[in-house]
């Protein structure tokens, strides 16, 4: 096992010179890998100079907790064990975290909900830990397939929420995750989603940089609150705490401080325009009148629908959101200019993403928004039934 | 850092509050002290806890001076608690504490203890949980067992006052048989849980379970668990702490309760392990006991 005193100014525990995330995600020489979702969050996690993690097991996460943990054998994670559910494992992330370990942990599906009682509690002590959600619906029925239900109940957590395409997505934002998480004026938990089976599952071709480079290591006495080490001065000592008091300086501090939770997030939109270079990606045909709404897989799906569409004679364009908290409403008002129909295909039941769309756009775009095609318990998407979608509703009657 | 973390910066000094600048200049520290800390300190030096918003008698607050004045190395102490009549006390604790939600706390000590090892590998930092009944034996058991079955080195007091006191006195499975409470309008159905037996059959290096009746004895068991803690594993303190409201007590009556129980419910139950018992033999040559 490493020890943190191996670390120098130069070199972390595990001898990786210490590189800034800039250097990591623009600058370092890449080379072509060839892995899955699971594969390639361990390649992050080794160049993250982690502290700490906390696993459990649940499809289709399980194998990505693996590796981390064969990281912390090969010496590259600080702490690392198996909690006793997901309940636990995010409370002793949470303990991980506000004893001033860099900490990243995950989950899917049920896990998710199971635990959910900690993500508020995450945000509300400003801790920056990242959890990886391998999307996989909620029972019941039982399902593990791909389906991303559990981010509608993560939505107003106070966590930010990103969302990744695919295998070389996901190495990219969890490295740049702790890069914007961890900026004292943000110092917010970061879940960084992928749609399970689809990307964790999946071998595509990546472009890692060589594995001896490590972001440089987290700063706590950088955070907003004090980590709870004995090493600053306890923040809670007060003549006449408000917290545990019912009266009105103890509402008024509970309210501002929930404000300031979410004003945190969106304080985050500039790291993140930089480290993800930009928050959502556009592509397909500029003056399109037909605009895809997405994020994960569904937008790979939604991209394929635009090449057939264009065949067509339809032209559309695509715009991927790769951030859900911060909502990136002024990016996607900018790319919907001169659009008349938006259609937001969704791997779930519910339609969240459509929700936050019609919300986001309320009053300030008039258009029409369709909330679909949508798909749920592991069904796929297959372009076909985007573009029979979108015939019927600009062409109705005639179908595709 | 340690003490130092306690040292009011001269400038400020004319500004900081009385009991801000007594904690420097007369709080038993450990670093301070040539012989271990206790409770015959108390009336002459400032204690831990400033004052606290529970009821006027109530034997939680004067066990909870007990615990903060045993503390071997407070400066180094983190405390872990949960919601409930003690969650109203820990904003007044002068030491790093966290309150994180209602169970989770042998889970959320787990990874801080972890963690300090982890960032400080050559100090010494003690992770101790202080919850309610409630906390401790029905909504967080799993996170309490789970964490003495890995074997982690926190010390785990109880204040058992056998009941949801806080939010209006409830049965509790620490409740004793028979009891009438809340939820338990016709006397509860099952015996109260044997805590202490189940912290020593689930790894616990050391387990009591006694009264707040005798502050040297409290004192002398918190010492002696958080020293355990270190350097062996998980230990457990089941602490009577009446609620002398629910139990229809006066405020001058919650002592007499806990000396009746001393030879009833709370009849001296003390599990050592070899290895704990020979280490704290140790800790008495090296005059840490």
């Amino acid at each position: 096992m490493s020890k943190i005193t191996d670390m120098t100014a130069t070199h972390n525990w595990s001898g990786q010179k210490l590189v800034s995330a800039d250097y990591m995600l623009f600058e370092a020489p890449r080379t072509k890998h060839f892995m899955t979702g699971s594969e390639v969050l361990k390649e992050a996690v080794k160049r993250a100079t982690v502290d700490a993690s906390v696993s459990y097991p649940i499809t289709p996460q399980s194998e990505a907790a693996h590796l981390i943990g064969e990281l912390w054998a090969e010496g590259y994670v600080g702490v690392y064990f198996r909690g006793e559910n997901e309940f636990g494992v995010m409370s002793e992330v949470a303990g991980c975290s506000m004893a001033g370990a860099r900490t990243i942990t995950t989950t899917s599906g049920p896990g998710t909900l199971r635990a959910m009682e900690n993500f508020a509690q995450w945000s509300g002590t400003r801790a920056s830990m990242q959890l990886v959600l391998m999307a996989r619906g909620i029972n019941s029925p039982l399902t593990i397939q791909p389906d991303n239900l559990e981010v509608q109940y993560l939505l107003e957590t106070g966590c930010m929420i990103w969302y990744a395409e695919n295998v070389q997505e996901l190495f990219d934002m969890s490295l740049a995750a702790f890069a914007v998480a961890e900026q004292p004026d943000v110092h917010v938990p970061i879940i960084t989603a992928v749609d399970g089976f689809f990307v964790s599952h999946t071998r595509e071709a990546v472009m890692l940089p060589e594995d001896d480079i490590a972001l440089f290591p987290y700063n706590p006495y950088k955070a907003p609150l004090p980590p709870i080490d004995s090493e600053m001065p306890p923040g809670r000592f007060l003549r006449d705490p408000f917290v545990m008091k019912s009266n009105y300086i103890s509402y008024a501090t509970h309210a501002s401080w929930q404000w300031e939770i979410r004003s945190a997030v969106e304080r985050s939109k500039p790291y993140a325009r930089h480290y993800l270079k930009g928050l959502v990606h556009v592509t397909g045909t500029e003056d399109a009148e037909i605009a895809f709404i997405t994020c994960g897989t569904a937008s790979h799906q939604a991209k394929e629908a635009n090449r057939e569409l264009e065949k067509l004679g339809v032209k559309t364009k695509v715009l991927k959101l790769r951030t859900i908290r911060p909502f990136p409403t002024d990016e996607i008002i900018e790319a919907l200019k001169g659009v008349k129909y938006v259609f937001v295909p969704e791997f779930n039941v519910v339609g969240w993403l459509s929700n936050e769309v019609k919300s986001a756009l309320y009053g300030k775009l008039d258009m029409d928004i369709h909330a679909g095609p949508r798909v749920a318990g592991g069904m796929s998407m297959p372009a076909e039934a985007i573009i029979k979608e979108v015939m019927e509703k600009i062409n109705p009657g005639k179908g595709a | 850092m340690g003490l130092d973390i306690y040292k009011i910066n001269p400038e400020f000094k004319d500004i900081m509050p009385r009991e801000i600048i007594e904690l420097e200049e007369n709080a038993t520290w450990s670093t301070k002290m040539n012989k271990p800390r206790g409770i015959k300190e108390l009336p002459e030096t400032k204690e831990l806890l400033e004052e606290h918003s529970l009821c006027a008698g109530c034997p939680e607050a004067a066990a909870l001076r007990y615990v903060l004045s045993a503390l071997p190395k407070p400066e180094d102490t983190v405390i872990v608690n949960s919601t409930g009549c003690t969650s109203l006390m820990f904003p007044h604790i002068a030491l790093h504490t966290v309150h994180s939600l209602f169970g989770n706390q042998n889970a959320v000590a787990s990874g801080i203890k972890r963690v300090l090892e982890w960032r400080f590998p050559d100090t010494q930092k003690d992770v101790v949980v202080l919850a309610g009944d409630g906390a401790t034996v029905d909504i967080g058991l799993d996170y309490t067992l789970q964490s003495f079955f890995r074997q982690e080195k926190i010390t785990t007091i109880c204040f058992d006052n056998e009941v949801y006191a806080n939010t209006g006195g409830q049965e509790s499975g620490m409740t004793a048989k028979g009891q009438v409470f809340k939820m338990a309008p016709t006397g509860k159905k099952f015996d109260k849980v044997p805590m202490w037996e189940l912290a020593t059959t689930s790894g616990c290096h050391y387990s009591i379970n006694m009264t707040a009746s005798a502050p040297k004895a409290v004192a002398k068991a918190v010492r002696e668990a958080i020293l355990i803690a270190r350097e062996i594993g998980p230990t457990y303190i089941n602490l009577y702490t009446p609620c002398i409201l629910e139990i229809g007590l006066s405020a001058n009556e919650g002592l007499g309760e806990m000396k009746d129980q001393d030879k009833d419910r709370f009849a001296s139950y003390k599990h050592i392990s070899p290895e704990a018992e020979a280490y704290l033999k140790k800790c008495k040559e090296e005059g840490l006991l």
